[in-house]
């Protein structure tokens, strides 16, 4: 017993904790904070009573916003109705099977009746009820439920969760990237504890959070981001230990064609490289042809970078303007240290998997990415569209250094099972995007196809990737 | 060479994937002195093999040549030897996200079968986590057992050779998630609950026919299971190609002449269309996938 005390502290609610708020199939990502005002599903209330609950446990909204913890299995359905009918044909629509008004329900609920009461009393004024067949009844209740079941559940972040909650209510800042393709992208691409994978992604840090999730703290994970800075909101989400984020660099695509040149100095002066522009000839540059990150964006990073700069009493200006030109100095001494880092781990070329989803044209950002990659190594390119995979499909063939290339998507349909009630359900997702994925391979042959035959190991090029700019 | 860990250089008793051409691929194992025959011609181990870079190309004897690949668990599924009907990557890539699979995970699988969903579970519960898996096919269990000491994986994994739905998992109130790939999901459900941390965790249940899905998500709502869901994802693979539509000809364009007389017909060349095709035949259906939430007891 005492050892199952200390066991169930791992999985209690603490503040300051990232959780996930479920009713129903909606999910909502919130942090747990002392007497914040949460609104979800059209009801407010404050998660200070969740704190010391265990995650998975749903709670009753009572007045003033306050949680409950719900009562273990209340007597499931209100009304186990005994009667039933067997067919429709007597079912009239008049639009006067309900006896209670809007403001009878209004009244009720200002009594504080319980849902399931509330329930009860338009079930018991329903004239149709008892004449509907039994599937009909559960349906009825099951739909009024739904509106008046005042619940909410608190549940522990993952990928699968934050994904479904990302598709559902904002897939537009994921680049439509439904769950089961990132699923099919975190197991093509092999990710899994102990690799240096490489991260380009604008889907607001779900890709970035479950790639994390799979490598749960050991190896590394690169960044590649365009524009000012990572966008990783998502991430926050997950809520990973503090030992995670020691896993997390991040480069900038825009100093990518620097650091292929060898050109990259690890000092730069600002954000905006020049060097970039001078190094990067021959390359396609992908971060130049779309500068515009849309400024929501390059908000969200100066918050994330580093803590806040922006907020002290307006009258010490003066201090103020001073210490941030100090911040900035020791923030931009600390961004020419990430970047080193994160260069010191590109150079090698040796990166063990490549995933890609984003709102930028795959094309070059796949190009040039692949360079980083070791041979036979996984890579996955994500786009809500065909054709842009289409032709990188087409360069990849042209250009050599790949195998196993597949173009695919993935077609997701739910059912309802219920006891003669089996279907599937009703509206299904039209589509989850694209898919390219493949190996790489070492460039070009190594060198005379003669010297195999010599009992010795045949010479092993260590430099397979620069062959294939 | 390992299932879990990546290695640059081919080591004698490692397995190797050879990439033979579009869609072809079969694995050997590596050994000094040894010869594999591949349409292209022999491979001589201990000088093409060993030694050599993962991601290379090899020219066999007949000139052809091969690339050779780092095992991954999904290469591993293309070209494993069949000793059962296995799961395929669309399946296992759904599975492991659904059942919120990561390194430290503990998880119970039935039946074990040829392997193919093992080896990816195991990659994603390294380093630290471990997979109990069940067969009572005491030939496949032994064979299981032999390829994950050969693939670098024996150290997480414990295969036991019984009866799932009779003797359960061997294990009880340790697991995060369970997979149950077996013809009667239901009858091992309880069992599948006793395997479970008591404070909860993710069940999946895989089955080809809805009947059985039908009495597995009974015995899971009896159970006290909760999140009951159903779905199927199937993969469409796209054939990238150039197609060439023709154009009618129209005959001669008399308004055309009449502007400017010296422009003539030009003969009508087919436009290239950079496309991609739907496979003739597609999988319609491997099975229904049943997840549900065990909640804390």
């Amino acid at each position: 017993m005492a050892d199952n005390v200390d066991e169930d502290a791992l999985y209690r609610i603490k503040e300051g904790d990232y959780v996930v708020l479920q009713r129903g199939d909606v999910f909502k990502a919130v942090q747990i904070l002392p007497k914040k005002k949460v609104i979800f599903e059209k009801q407010w209330f404050f998660l200070d009573n969740a704190v010391g609950q265990l995650y998975g446990s749903t709670f009753d909204i009572v007045s003033g916003g306050t949680l409950q913890p719900r009562k273990p299995k209340d007597a499931e359905s209100p009304a186990d109705a005994k009667e039933a009918g067997t067919d429709n044909r007597n079912i009239q629509d008049d639009g006067k099977s309900q006896k209670l008004t809007r403001d009878d329900i209004e009244n009720f609920k200002e009594q504080g009746l319980t849902d399931q009461e509330i329930i009860q009393q338009l079930v018991d004024n329903s004239s149709t009820f008892i004449g509907k067949t039994k599937y009909a009844q559960d349906k009825y209740i099951k739909k009024k439920k739904k509106k008046y079941e005042n619940i909410v559940t608190i549940l522990k972040p993952s990928c699968r969760i934050l994904a479904l909650m990302y598709h559902g209510r904002e897939p537009g800042k994921i680049c439509h990237l439904r769950y089961d393709t990132l699923a099919q992208m975190l197991t093509l691409a092999n990710i899994h504890a102990g690799s240096k994978v490489l991260v380009f992604e604008t889907c607001a840090g779900l890709l970035l959070g479950s790639v994390m999730e799979r490598m749960g703290g050991y190896g590394s994970v690169i960044q590649m981001y365009p524009g000012g800075g990572p966008v990783r909101a998502g991430v926050e989400s997950f809520g990973f230990p503090a030992h995670f984020h020691d896993t997390l660099h991040e480069f900038p695509v825009c100093h990518v064609n620097a650091l292929l040149a060898g050109a990259l100095d690890a000092a730069p002066e600002g954000p905006d490289s020049t060097q970039s522009d001078a190094a990067g000839g021959e390359e396609p540059k992908p971060p130049k042809t779309e500068p515009t990150s849309g400024p929501e964006e390059v908000k969200m990073e100066t918050n994330s970078g580093a803590d806040d700069v922006c907020d002290p009493e307006k009258e010490a200006r003066e201090k103020r303007i001073e210490a941030k030109a100090e911040e900035r100095k020791a923030k931009q001494e600390e961004k020419r240290r990430k970047l080193a880092s994160a260069a010191a781990l590109l150079e090698g070329r040796d990166a063990d998997g490549l995933v890609i989803a984003s709102r930028f044209h795959p094309s070059p950002v796949l190009m040039g990415l692949l360079k980083f990659l070791a041979p036979s190594r996984p890579f996955v390119v994500y786009s809500q569209y065909k054709e842009p995979l289409i032709e990188c499909y087409t360069k990849l063939k042209e250009q050599g250094g790949t195998v196993n290339l597949r173009l695919a998507d993935t077609w997701l349909r739910h059912y309802q099972v219920l006891p003669n009630r089996t279907h599937p359900v009703l509206l299904m997702s039209g589509g989850g995007g694209f898919l390219l994925s493949g190996t790489t391979v070492a460039a070009d042959p190594p060198r005379p196809a003669g010297a195999q035959r010599a009992e010795e190991p045949a010479p092993k090029r260590l430099k397979v990737t620069d062959a294939d700019g | 060479m390992s299932f879990v860990e990546y290695s640059d250089l081919i080591r004698d008793g490692d397995v190797a994937i050879v990439y033979l051409g579009h869609e072809s691929m079969m694995h050997v194992k590596v050994k000094q002195g040894a010869q594999t025959q591949t349409r292209y011609g022999v491979i001589r181990h201990s000088s093409d093999l060993i030694g050599r870079r993962y991601g290379s190309k090899v020219t066999c004897s007949k000139g052809g040549w091969v690339y050779v690949l780092h095992p991954t668990p999904e290469l591993w599924t293309v070209t494993l030897p069949h000793r059962t009907q296995i799961l395929y990557t669309t399946d296992i890539a759904t599975i492991t996200m659904m059942l919120e699979l990561k390194p430290g995970s503990v998880v119970c699988e039935s039946g074990t079968g040829s392997g193919s969903l093992s080896h990816a579970i195991l990659r994603s519960v390294a380093p630290t986590g471990h997979l109990h898996t069940v067969e009572f096919h005491q030939q496949r269990a032994e064979k299981a057992a032999e390829e994950f000491k050969e693939h670098g994986v024996d150290g997480l994994v414990t295969v036991r050779n019984q009866d799932v739905c009779k003797d359960g998992f061997g294990v009880s109130g340790v697991a995060d998630a369970v997979f149950l790939d077996i013809p009667s999901p239901w009858e091992a459900v309880g069992h599948a609950k006793a395997a479970m941390k008591r404070h909860g965790g993710r069940v999946c249940s895989f089955s080809p026919c809805i009947e059985q899905v039908q009495r597995t998500c009974e015995a899971l709502a009896e159970e006290g299971f909760e999140e009951i869901s159903t779905l199927e994802v199937l993969l469409r693979v796209h054939d990238v190609r150039t197609v060439y539509l023709p154009l009618p000809d129209f005959g001669a364009d008399v308004f055309a002449q009449a502007r400017a007389d010296g422009a003539e017909t030009k003969p009508q060349t087919p436009v290239a269309l950079k496309t991609t095709t739907p496979p003739r035949e597609m999988q319609g259906h491997t099975g229904y996938l049943t997840f549900a939430t065990k909640p804390r007891t």
